[in-house]
This record gives C-alpha cells, sequence and structure tokens, in this order.
C-alpha cells in the first residue's frame, strides 16, 4: 500500500525563491510604547546581505521594539569595547545591538553583543556561524537572542511558515504549496498541482508537512519531507480525507474521514498504518487539533446545532464542549501553554479571530478584518497568523495574542492562505 | 491503407484535442455548464425525434443540473426537488453514472466547508435515491469553498457559491 509519488505534479526541493520576501509590513496597530533599540549595522568582513536590516525587521514586525534609523545614528560602533553611550542615551534608545563580521575557513563568523544603554552594561556577548547561503539564517537566530533576553519569551524568527498559494482562474488555476522563513523570505515551491492543496500541517521535528492534494481529482493526504521532497499517500479514502493534524510525539496524524458515511475524526498510526475512529455521530467532526500532550484533541462539530469547539479525550473519546459565546466558532488550534485557544469566530456576520482562556472562558475577538480564517499561532505564543481578504485578494495577515500588534503580509500575486506556522526548529 | 487510417485518427485526436482547449479558458463554471447539457439535449432530441411529444429524459434535459442552499443548509429547496423529480424518472429509465459535486461560500472554515459540501452532494444523493434512482450510479465529491463559481465576496457570489452540481 506505501506508494512513493513522484509524477503528477512538479515537486521542486526548496528553492532560494522569493514571493513576498521584500514585503512591506504594514503595522496597523503597535503596542502603546514600543522599546527603543538601536541596531547598527553589522561591522567587520561584508555579508552578503545586511544582517542587521535582518535584525531590524524582526524586532520591528513583532510591535514590541521601535528600531532606530540608521540615518540617526551618530556612530558606527562594531564592539562593546567602541560605545560611546552618551551618543545613544540622546537618541533615546534603552538598548544597543553592535555585532562584528570574521571570516573563518570559508565560514562567516558574527560576534554581537546587546547593551543596555542606561547602565551601559554588557547584557551579552554570543557568536553565531554558517555560510554565506544562511545569512538570513544567521540574522534569525541574533534576532532570538535579543528578543528573549528584553523580553523573556523565545524568539521565533528562526521558524517558517507553510501556506498554500492560488494563481490564475479557471483551467488556468495553479495551487502551491509553499514554504518560506517566518518573515516571508526563502520562499520554496514544496508541490504545484492543477487541483486544490489544502490544509498543511507541520510534524513536531519540522522536517516534514502533512496536507490535502486533490491531483488525483478526488481528496488524499499526503506527507512530504522538506529537504528531500520525497512524499507518500496516506490515505485515499471514498469521501472527505482532510484536515490532518500531526501529533506531538510524530507518531500519529488525526484526521478526517467520511468513508463510513459521514465525516468522523480518526487517529492513524504512521508505524502500524492502523486507524482508530475517535467520533461517532451523524454531524459533522472535522478540524481536529492535537493539544500539547497529545493526550486529547480539539475539533470542529454542529452537533449541537451550529459549528462549536469540542474536545475530545483520546483514551476515553469523551467529548466536551468548549465554546459557547455565538452561533459559528471552528478551527480551532491551541497555542503551546495549552490554555490559549483560537478558531474562527463569527460576530454580527462577520467572521474574526478569536482567542478563549481555556481556564477563566473569556472570549476576545483579536481581528477586525473580514472573512478571516486558519489561524495558526507561532510557537513561542506571542503571534498568531491568518488569512483574510483585501479587496479580492486572500492575504495573510498577522496579529498578537493581546491584539496589540496587527499587520499585513501582501503577497506579490494570487491569493494566499492557510498558512501554518512551523514549531521551533532549533 | 494502414497510414491512411493513422493519418485520419491522429487528425481525430487533433481534432478533439483543439476543442478540447477551446471550450476552457471561461471562468464563469456555471454557464460552461449549462451550455454543454444544452448541447447534447440537441443531439438527444434529434434522435428521439420519431417519439412523441417531451420525453423524460427531455425534460430531464432542461431541468436544472445545479441546486442551490441557504447558509450553513444542506436542506432542497423546493426549485431543487422540482428539478430533481424529473431527474430521478430520467434516471430511473435509463441508469446511467452521475457525478454530485458539493461546494460551500467562502464564508467560515475551509474544512468545515469542505465538510459542508459533501453533505449537500448526499442530500441530493439520499433524494435521488428515495426516488428510486440506484445509489451505486451516484458519485460524490466535494469542493467546499475550493471552487467557487463566482469570485466576488458579495450576498449574491455566495448564494451561487452554495450548491450541488449534477453532472
Amino acid at each position: 500500500m506505501k506508494k512513493l509519488l513522484g509524477s503528477c505534479c512538479f515537486i521542486l526541493l526548496l528553492l532560494p525563491r522569493v514571493l513576498w520576501a521584500e514585503l512591506t509590513i504594514e503595522i496597523t496597530h503597535g503596542v502603546d510604547n514600543p522599546t527603543p533599540i538601536a541596531i547598527v549595522p553589522f561591522g567587520g568582513a561584508q555579508l552578503p546581505r545586511d544582517a542587521g536590516k535582518i535584525v531590524s525587521d524582526d524586532l520591528l514586525r513583532s510591535g514590541l521594539f521601535r528600531p532606530i534609523p540608521r540615518t540617526d545614528m551618530l556612530s558606527f560602533p562594531v564592539s562593546a569595547r567602541d560605545v560611546y553611550f552618551r551618543d545613544w542615551r540622546l537618541l533615546g534608545a534603552e538598548y544597543l545591538l553592535v555585532a562584528d563580521t570574521a571570516v573563518r575557513s570559508g565560514n562567516y563568523e558574527i560576534t554581537y553583543s546587546l547593551l543596555q544603554v542606561h547602565s551601559g552594561k554588557t547584557v551579552f556577548t554570543k557568536i553565531v556561524k554558517g555560510p554565506g547561503r544562511l545569512v538570513r539564517g544567521l540574522a534569525h537566530r541574533i534576532s532570538d537572542e535579543v528578543y528573549e533576553a528584553i523580553t523573556g519569551v523565545r524568539g521565533a524568527f528562526s521558524t517558517r511558515v507553510a501556506y498554500v498559494t492560488a494563481t490564475g482562474s479557471g483551467q488556468d488555476i495553479a495551487y502551491r504549496l509553499m514554504v518560506s522563513d517566518a518573515d516571508g523570505a526563502r520562499e520554496g515551491l514544496m508541490l504545484k498541482s492543477k487541483e486544490p492543496i489544502m490544509s498543511p500541517t507541520w510534524a513536531p521535528n519540522g522536517k516534514e508537512l502533512a496536507y490535502v492534494s486533490f491531483e488525483s481529482g478526488r481528496p488524499a493526504i499526503y506527507r512530504q519531507s522538506l529537504s528531500t521532497a520525497k512524499r507518500e499517500k496516506l490515505t485515499d479514502f471514498k469521501g472527505l480525507n482532510g484536515a490532518p493534524s500531526w501529533s506531538p510525539d510524530g507518531r500519529k496524524l488525526a484526521m478526517v474521514l467520511s468513508k463510513d458515511g459521514n465525516p468522523e475524526i480518526y487517529m492513524y498510526d504512521l508505524q502500524t498504518r492502523q486507524f482508530t475512529r475517535l467520533t461517532r455521530h451523524f454531524s459533522i467532526d472535522t478540524e481536529p487539533n492535537w493539544m500539547p500532550d497529545g493526550k486529547s484533541l480539539i475539533f470542529t462539530s454542529d452537533r449541537g446545532g451550529n459549528p462549536q469547539i469540542y474536545k475530545l479525550t483520546v483514551a476515553d473519546k469523551r467529548v466536551e464542549r468548549l465554546t459557547f459565546n455565538g452561533n459559528y466558532n471552528a478551527r480551532p488550534r491551541l497555542a503551546q501553554d495549552g490554555r490559549t485557544l483560537v478558531m474562527v469566530h463569527r460576530n454580527n456576520g462577520r467572521f474574526h479571530i478569536a482567542s478563549q482562556d481555556l481556564k477563566t472562558g473569556d472570549l476576545r475577538v483579536l481581528t477586525q478584518t473580514y472573512l478571516d480564517e486558519s489561524p495558526t499561532v507561532a510557537p513561542n505564543g506571542a503571534m498568531l497568523l491568518y488569512a483574510t481578504k483585501q479587496g479580492k485578494k486572500g492575504v495573510l495577515a498577522a496579529v498578537s495574542l493581546d491584539a496589540g500588534v496587527k499587520f499585513f503580509l501582501p503577497a506579490r500575486r494570487g491569493d494566499v492562505r492557510e498558512p501554518a506556522w512551523s514549531p521551533f526548529l532549533n | 491503407m494502414k497510414t491512411q487510417t493513422l493519418k485520419l485518427s491522429f487528425f481525430a485526436m487533433l481534432l478533439a484535442f483543439l476543442a478540447g482547449c477551446s471550450s476552457t479558458p471561461s471562468s464563469d463554471d456555471v454557464d460552461d455548464i449549462s451550455t454543454v447539457a444544452d448541447d447534447s439535449i440537441e443531439a438527444g432530441t434529434v434522435d428521439d425525434s420519431d417519439v412523441s411529444g417531451d420525453s423524460i429524459d427531455d425534460l430531464a434535459a432542461s431541468a436544472d443540473i445545479v441546486f442551490y442552499f441557504d447558509f450553513d443548509k444542506s436542506v432542497l429547496k423546493p426549485e431543487a426537488t422540482a428539478a430533481l423529480h424529473i431527474h430521478a424518472e430520467s434516471l430511473r429509465d435509463n441508469p446511467r453514472a452521475i457525478l454530485l459535486e458539493g461546494h460551500a461560500d467562502e464564508r467560515g472554515t475551509r474544512e468545515y466547508n469542505m465538510a459542508l459540501g459533501e453533505r449537500r452532494a448526499n442530500a441530493v444523493k439520499e433524494f435521488l435515491m428515495r426516488e428510486g434512482v440506484n445509489g451505486s450510479y451516484i458519485d460524490v465529491i466535494s469542493y467546499g469553498e475550493e471552487r467557487p463559481a463566482s469570485p466576488d465576496s458579495s450576498e449574491n457570489a455566495w448564494s451561487l457559491n452554495r450548491r450541488v452540481e449534477l453532472r
């Protein structure tokens, strides 16, 4: 039954192509007092890319920082020794990042220091190294360290995002499954097809995706390696084969199959290739998502008359309703804290992204855009990405979990949809 | 002689290929479907011209093949059941394989809409089966919100997109 497929569609290894790399992030809201930070242009050996700019953009996009423009800087120190703190106090900088680059045996080695301006103290000095083609990765690592040192929360700039694009119409329509850095750069093509591609989900090790493809004329679930493009068809039952969700231990996929008459949640064991049916109800049960403990799932069901979110305990298949606000709550995802539920929520006839605290039950509508769907939370729980519409175009947008930061990630062409944020990759 | 046949069949294939190409680049799926159906009907009418009056096949050929639904609903509307009565009678008399394609509008979530599209197509299938059509001739597929008949985001577009197409 194990079929390795290589035809039908174009499968390519990740290519350094760019669709929304040079994206103009339109920050529509920010936090009231973002931390002013000066990121001095990196000194020493010339890097193939402006790593200082990449760090600056990362921190700006988090919404928690206000990078000071380079044109305002009075000096360009490359290490803590060279810093005149008065220059930076004058600019109102709270923090200062300086970096020096050396080339050692073909690799770039960036030594960088984070300094606190008012005390004049060095917060840390660290080194990252790697080849020139990975400069973006090195820069994101620096952003992660700076973000964590100042906010106390692990940075998620070194993560990736999978998403689906659709271009053209009618017979010329093309669907693409893409993966890029979390900032939209280094975009690579995973799969291209004339038939719909849906519901990408990450393996917990970040090395594979599972998704739904209609390339055979019917929906089927596939898994595919990011580095080798090797892929395998997992299910193609009669009826729906949808909404795969990889379990936290990487061994199972939860999914929706309607082979027994109507949509039910199943658990598929990737080793034994056995299916376990988890729900048994004449209503629609769909969109399963594992809770971080791997013992239960949340899913959408209209068993109560309209779509609501339920929790299912795998061991005893007990089902418990979680949402009670409004008459349309669907496609749940959980933040890594296991407590913050995000979902599509209808409010006054409009579809927004909302979060619900599973302990207190408090519901919060996070977005003001319309036709919002497919929320996906960053592994550090600070932000979520979702799909929405700008005019007739499907675009991705981001909002922080406290709703303080919002921005769009406009694509250069076509519709972009169904973002899936990767787990931490290092 | 043999080369002649080969040439002819190649020519036929070329024609078929060109015909396939020329009929494709439209963005309005629904119009396409009804046009195709009308063409095949005319051929059928000519064949049946010695039969008097409107045969059930003629009626079926002119009956609606797209059935519309309310938001988040899979209940057949009276217009749909009227047309489906006719289709059911035709399919009972002359069984043929049909495909029911279920669709949803863009509102709400994609996988839920996938399930909703299937539920709508199944509602049509069950109606036809209650009317005596053999279920083994009926295939069902859902495209959810992935293949809208209208790409717009308006009440009118949404009402056109919440549909089941009989093929």
